[in-house]
């Protein structure tokens, strides 16, 4: 494969054969919490999406612009959380203030976003497996298409759920996980696609 | 090692200040709405700091909306119309409004940040409303599960109220309950004081600030309180008086009664007072005595159970079947009860049939 095209392969690979939330279960919480109505899911979804492309070649550039000259990798939990909720806090108000439309279709998810593990693993990723500056940018960006794609598809499939008799122990979130299993081993059929890390 | 320590320190400083300093030049720039006016029923305008909750902004005003979960958007309560220049609804809103509301524009006013000038609509005698600061000066028994607190104002010193209306009155939070809440309750005094708010608070099984009070309350503590609202008060006509009121209902009853009393109110009332055993009545002396005080006032208790120790002479029954007896002719009379929910529906049946007409009965449910 030659070099320019591994970031496009990386791209599709986090939307598919390494889904950050059905291979790695990363960013849950909300994903159960928000998956009830389609409209919300896209939302929320989108928002993701946003923050993930922004932040994680942010991070790729604070990390080794500044952490690894002065070899302070082990630093970056830390370093990345801070920028993560930084980040999120400026968009929000830059958002309010000069889209209203925009606002209140991501405006509203974006403090809910700040402690979303996705964005912070997404971040952690990309310096494990020592992707290029492009690179973590495609990879921010798949990740949250790939996690967009996940919530619709439990949203779609709670929405059909509605009707159905579910034992009582597993209403809500119960359902919800057995849910997204089967939809991670559905994903695995991506697999033989394309193969990452 | 120590340098390694130092340059970490000196790198997390400086990424944080770097960050911070970001956020505090948006704020000023991109955050900063810079004042914006905020007219009130054609008449008030207010210039205030744009960008913050229209509830905050009119409490710091002096504009107290009736909120009860404190700006989170989980009680629905801070309801107030914005005439002109709402814009959109926030999807935080929407669970509250009703399709009438959202017609006439009505916002969740702690959801809705001002940006841009706007025109509201307040009721008048919400621009009375405010919060006040308050010390427990006495907690007395009226009944085995009713309370009589006084409340000294501390700050602002005077509430104006009408006879009848109610105040908040809020929880800390404590062990039953793990947010501060407001709790209604009618105050009892008479209005001409202005320095004191008299309330009767009954244990409810479980309830968050009826046990607040009868458990944890003492004499010395501070209570945050705000008020007066409420449609329960006297109207000005000449129409016979019926008050019907059932336990703790009777605070607004008693101090409408006490307003009427020092005005020298002349008009034909009567006031039924329902309880299930001599142990639940209270305050039986004061209203004897405001029979004296009163020229045409007959005060009628009744017991639904008496005991035999009781040795009850008075009416026995249920209050609906009491007032059935005693009142008969209610064609020019006007109402006013306080009670349980069930009671007063049972009591309006009854007003009806003896020819009280319904829009001249007002009540107080809780």
């Amino acid at each position: 494969m030659g070099n320019f095209l591994f970031p496009l392969a990386v791209f599709f690979a986090a939307i598919f054969t390494d889904n950050i939330l059905l291979t790695n279960y990363l960013g849950m919480c909300s994903f159960l919490a928000v998956s009830k109505e389609l409209e919300t899911s896209a939302g929320l979804g989108v928002a993701v999406t946003f923050v993930l492309a922004l932040t994680t070649p942010l991070n790729w550039a604070v990390y080794h612009l500044v952490l690894v000259p002065f070899q302070l990798e082990y630093l970056r939990f830390i370093v990345f959380i801070i920028i993560i909720a930084a980040f999120v806090q400026l968009i929000e108000m830059i958002i309010e203030r000069y889209s209203e439309n925009l606002y209140f279709a991501l405006g509203i998810f974006l403090p809910l976003i700040t402690v979303n593990c996705a964005i912070l693993g997404a971040s952690l990723f990309i310096v494990i497996r020592e992707y290029s500056f492009i690179t973590s940018f495609f990879f921010g960006l798949g990740s949250g298409i790939g996690w967009f794609i996940a919530i619709m598809a439990m949203a779609g499939i709670r929405n059909k759920l509605r009707g159905a008799k579910i034992p009582i122990g597993l209403e809500g979130a119960g359902i919800a996980l057995i849910i997204a299993g089967f939809m991670a081993m559905a994903f695995m059929g991506f697999s033989g696609m394309i193969q990452i890390s | 090692m120590l340098i390694t320590l130092i340059i970490s320190v000196a790198v997390i400083t400086a990424i944080a200040t770097l960050l911070a300093l970001l956020l505090v030049i948006a704020d000023a720039t991109v955050g900063n709405y810079g004042e914006v006016s905020i007219t009130i029923n054609n008449e008030r305008e207010l210039l205030v700091q744009g960008g913050l909750p229209l509830l905050s902004l009119l409490n710091s005003e002096g504009i107290f909306i009736p909120s009860a979960c404190g700006g989170r958007g989980s009680c629905g309560l801070c309801k107030v119309q914005v005439v002109e220049g709402g814009g959109a609804y926030l999807p935080t809103e929407l669970p509250w409004m009703s399709e009438q509301e959202i017609a006439d524009q009505v916002r969740l006013s702690c959801q809705f940040k001002v940006k841009a000038p706007i025109k509201i609509t307040i009721p008048e005698e919400l621009f009375l409303v405010k919060e006040y600061t308050t010390r427990v000066e006495k907690i007395v028994d009226l009944t085995h599960d009713i309370k009589e607190v006084t409340l000294k104002l501390i700050e602002p010193e005077l509430i104006e109220p009408k006879a009848g209306q109610f105040i908040q009155f809020q929880v800390p939070e404590y062990e039953l309950s793990d947010e501060s809440v407001y709790r209604a309750y009618s105050m009892a005094g008479s209005p001409s004081d202005k320095t004191h708010v008299e309330l009767q608070i009954r244990l409810v099984p479980h309830g968050i600030c009826t046990n607040y009070v009868h458990t944890h309350l003492k004499v010395g503590e501070t209570v945050m309180i705000n008020g007066p609202y409420g449609e329960f008060y006297l109207r000005d006509n000449n129409k016979d008086l019926i008050f019907i009121a059932g336990g703790s209902g009777m605070a607004p009853i008693k101090s409408i009664l006490l307003d009427m009393a020092e005005k020298g109110d002349k008009r034909r009332a009567t006031y039924f007072f329902g309880a299930r055993t001599a142990q639940d009545l209270f305050l039986l002396d004061e209203m004897y005595a405001l029979e004296k005080r009163l020229e045409n006032f007959t005060f009628i208790p009744a017991l639904s159970e008496p005991t035999t120790e009781d040795k009850w002479e008075g009416e026995v029954g249920l209050i609906t079947e009491v007032v059935r007896r005693r009142a008969t002719n209610g064609e020019n009379s006007e109402a006013y009860l306080c009670g349980s929910p069930g009671m007063i529906d049972a009591c309006i049946e009854v007003l009806h049939d003896i020819g009280v007409s319904e829009d001249s009965v007002y009540y107080d449910k809780f």
